[in-house]
């Protein structure tokens, strides 16, 4: 080690040292986003598409209106998520955004269990009252109908 | 009066940008060095026009003046003082303005206060700074005027998130802001040294201390916002690998390398190219971060004003300036010439490796930041969240802790491995007997990298504090000091980060007033629920009392906030700080029956985590008072001496 490099050698060297641990990291980063990415899926899609029991999802849709239960212990709700294609039952424990309403948008990250309930460990419901999430974007929801329709124009932020 | 004189200082302060960059193009490029001579003064006035202009804006909050349409939006005339004050930045267009005059302020202290740097390198960076200046006024101005009027003027504002309406709001943001913002200086200097072909030592030793500034304020500011979140949020996370949150990361993370990288050019005139260019990544990094902040194009869970339109903007400068300096660094950097050589063992060695880990982190959070807007332009909607970036950063950052260790043991220039291994023995021997002590408290009940990093964290304290062994106390220098606090504020840090995620321990029940909820050896009884209200909130607070052991009660008072404009619900934390943790006491929602939902968590040894960060926002303060004390000192020396002559 007492040799000292020779100048170009040395900023090579570095470079390509940096090089190599930068495409490591790549690589690295790709492995692990295929594994831990969590995707979105609406409930038609988690119908058609078979999705691994214990895979990390995010499920977005509306609270079906009349669906929203309590059980005994007084921490669990079960609600149904519904894009008006398909239904998919879901349970959450612990304590609910206070805007996750039955007939309002949720997004709930979590994964399906063997039974094909969707166990959700957290819900994403804005504070604010106008909120959409953006993978909602493009649909509606009518009060009236209460149905969630496609919709061309994105809704508007906050 | 007031918004028009704002508005009218903004464009003002603009012009004399405009003035400041024309004034340096043409000294430094023609033979009319007179030019330069106003520069200075240009860039002070620049600074002191974008202050005023920002004050007339707090001014127009604290007044509530509903005529200007930034106020009508995001004020409320009932709100206290405090959040009319901080809520001047509680929303895009105010942030903003608040980001400029940073921006100017930190041109107006380059102006005033560097005297070590190359006069023409010095008024090259003063140019880029009035460059990048001028793209954000061109935002204010253009896409974001936080002095509009509406017309007519609403009764009363729409007020604040009532999220934002803490203490927090007051701190966060203009401590980010001053770390984010001040980076641009950095590379302002990247620039300017590219532009006058002046790369070298005293280039460095003029750069280190703006560098050093941002970096403090920017740990400051990330420990605060760490902080808030947790308590705010009322999810007992402290770090959620959110976007908003990876948006501060990212810059730290290249100017930590940048400091050091800086510091091996200051001390041995070494790796010139690559500290130029992790100047210009790292306030990339602050406008990349700013972008992914207001744009929204991401979800969040922080609170924020997004507009997406104006993203189009930002991108667009970030472009054009990220663009420009990466291209005149192509250009340039075959003219910077060599720098010196080091051996394999040795400081120089060292540090390269905290750069690349450093690096290799930093690519890391931004491809897992970045990855759900490449998917989603295939047509996929992702996202990344926490089992990523624990995963595949975890182990990165443990690998980065134990280099931080080793380095300062390691002598500049070359060194023998042998000596080095014999200087971690002690902590390699701490690192070995606190893995045998968490492995027979805890093994195979916590998690593999809480697991390390309690291990790692007991080994690196001990390193960390090894440069002072066998020294003279009183004549180490303070920048020494320094280093070593900030080094065991990150093992400090990690410890609490390990003993978080290993031993939090949480229980979630719905009780019934009257009742006691028993968890890691506390006892907390529900008393009552009682309502109060606020300036301009109601809520319901839960009347609890925590005991452990046989210690006495200490009342708590968890409560669930109704604010009415705008109206919202937020949940306000009860936390209970102990020597070995916090309790942490969450009011939820009543069930029909009469009980109440309580989540409590008990979290040993949490208080570590922001204790650390404190730690080494107070490192780099010693640092930068060391050394530029010894800069005083030694001008002081050299004036006596030309005085004697």
């Amino acid at each position: 080690m007492a040799v000292v490099m020779k100048a170009k050698h040395q900023r090579l060297v570095l470079a390509l040292v940096a090089l190599a641990a930068l495409i490591g990291a790549g690589l690295l980063a790709a492995s692990a986003l295929r594994d831990e990415a969590a995707y979105f899926y609406t409930p038609q899609d988690a119908k058609t598409k078979h999705i691994e029991p214990g895979k990390a999802i995010r499920l977005g849709g509306m609270v079906v209106k009349g669906s929203l239960k309590r059980a005994p212990d007084g921490v669990t709700i079960n609600f149904d998520v519904t894009d008006n294609k398909a239904v998919v039952p879901a349970t959450f424990n612990g304590i609910a955004p206070d805007l996750f309403k039955e007939g309002t948008g949720v997004v709930a990250e979590g994964s399906f269990n063997p039974q094909g309930t969707f166990v959700a460990t957290n819900l994403l419901a804005k504070h604010d009252e106008r909120y959409m999430p953006p993978e909602l974007k493009g649909m509606k929801y009518d009060e009236k109908s209460r149905k969630l329709t496609a919709n061309s124009s994105p809704v508007a932020q906050p | 009066m007031i918004a028009e004189a704002g508005l009218a200082a903004l464009w003002l302060a603009a012009a004399l940008a405009f003035l400041q960059l024309g004034l340096v193009w043409f000294g430094l490029t023609t033979d009319k060095p007179e030019l330069l001579a106003s520069v200075r003064p240009v860039a002070v006035a620049q600074g002191v026009l974008t202050a005023l202009s920002f004050a007339l804006l707090v001014t127009l909050f604290l007044r509530s003046d509903m005529s200007v349409a930034l106020v009508a939006t995001n004020s409320h005339s009932a709100k206290p003082w405090l959040y009319k004050f901080a809520g001047t930045w509680g929303n895009h267009e105010g942030s903003m303005l608040l980001w400029v005059m940073v921006m100017g302020i930190a041109g107006m202290a380059v102006a005033l206060f560097e005297r070590a740097l190359r006069r023409d390198t010095h008024m090259a960076t003063l140019g880029a700074q009035a460059m990048i200046s001028l793209g954000f006024y061109a935002f204010l101005l253009f896409s974001s005027n936080p002095f509009a009027r509406v017309n007519p003027a609403p009764p009363d504002g729409q007020g604040l998130n009532p999220l934002l309406q803490d203490p927090g709001l007051a701190f966060h943001p203009p401590t980010l802001y001053l770390g984010y913002v001040g980076l641009s200086v950095a590379f302002s200097f990247a620039v300017g040294a590219l532009l006058t072909r002046n790369v070298d030592a005293v280039f460095a030793r003029a750069m280190r201390p703006w560098i050093l500034a941002a970096w403090i304020l920017l740990t400051l500011g990330i420990t605060a916002g760490s902080y808030w979140a947790y308590y705010e949020l009322g999810w007992g996370g402290w770090w959620f690998w959110d976007p908003v949150e990876n948006a501060s990361l990212m810059p730290w993370l290249a100017a930590t390398a940048l400091l050091h990288s800086v510091t091996v050019l200051a001390t041995r005139d070494a790796l010139r190219a690559w500290t130029i260019m992790l100047a210009v990544v790292a306030f990339s990094m602050s406008m990349v971060g700013t972008f992914l902040v207001r744009s929204g194009i991401l979800t969040s869970v922080h609170a924020f004003a997004v507009d997406p339109e104006r993203g189009t903007f930002i991108l667009g400068l970030l472009a054009l300036y990220i663009g420009g300096a990466l291209a005149l660094f192509g250009w340039r950097i075959g003219t910077v010439r060599e720098g010196a050589q080091f051996e394999l063992v040795s400081r120089e060695t060292m540090l390269v490796v905290n750069n690349l880990l450093l690096s290799v982190i930093l690519g890391l959070v931004l491809i897992g930041t970045l990855y759900p807007l490449m998917t989603e332009a295939f047509g996929h909607k992702v996202s990344v969240g926490p089992p990523y970036f624990d995963r595949i950063a975890g182990p990165v950052a443990l690998a980065l802790v134990i280099a931080m260790a080793a380095g300062p043991l390691t002598r500049w220039r070359k060194d023998q491995a042998r000596a080095v291994a014999g200087r971690l023995l002690v902590p390699a021997i701490v690192l070995l007997l606190a893995f045998a002590v968490v492995s027979v408290l805890a093994w195979g009940r916590i998690g593999v990298l809480p697991f390390l990093g309690l291990v790692i964290a007991a080994g690196v304290a001990v390193g960390s504090v090894a440069p002072l062994w066998k020294r003279n106390l009183r004549r180490t220098p303070l920048f020494t000091y320094g280093m070593v606090i900030a080094h065991l504020g990150c093992a400090v840090s990690l410890a609490g980060m390990a003993a978080d995620s290993a031993f939090t321990v949480e229980k979630l029940v719905a009780a019934r007033p009257g009742g006691v909820i028993e968890t890691a050896g506390w006892k907390v009884r529900f008393d009552a629920i009682t309502p109060i209200a606020g300036d301009n909130w109601t809520a319901l607070q839960g009347d609890m009392t925590a005991s452990r052991g046989s210690g006495s009660p200490i009342d708590i008072h968890p409560q669930a906030r109704f604010f009415t404009a705008p109206p919202t619900n937020t949940t306000e934390a009860a936390l209970l700080t102990r020597w070995d943790g916090q309790l942490y006491v969450v009011l939820g929602q009543e069930a029909d029956d009469g009980r109440w939902q309580v989540r409590i968590w008990w979290k040993p040894f949490v208080t570590l985590i922001w204790l650390g960060g404190m730690m080494i926002a107070l490192g780099g303060t010693l640092s930068l008072l060391g050394r530029e004390r010894r800069g005083w000192l030694q001008k002081l020396r050299r004036r006596s001496a030309v005085a004697a002559a």
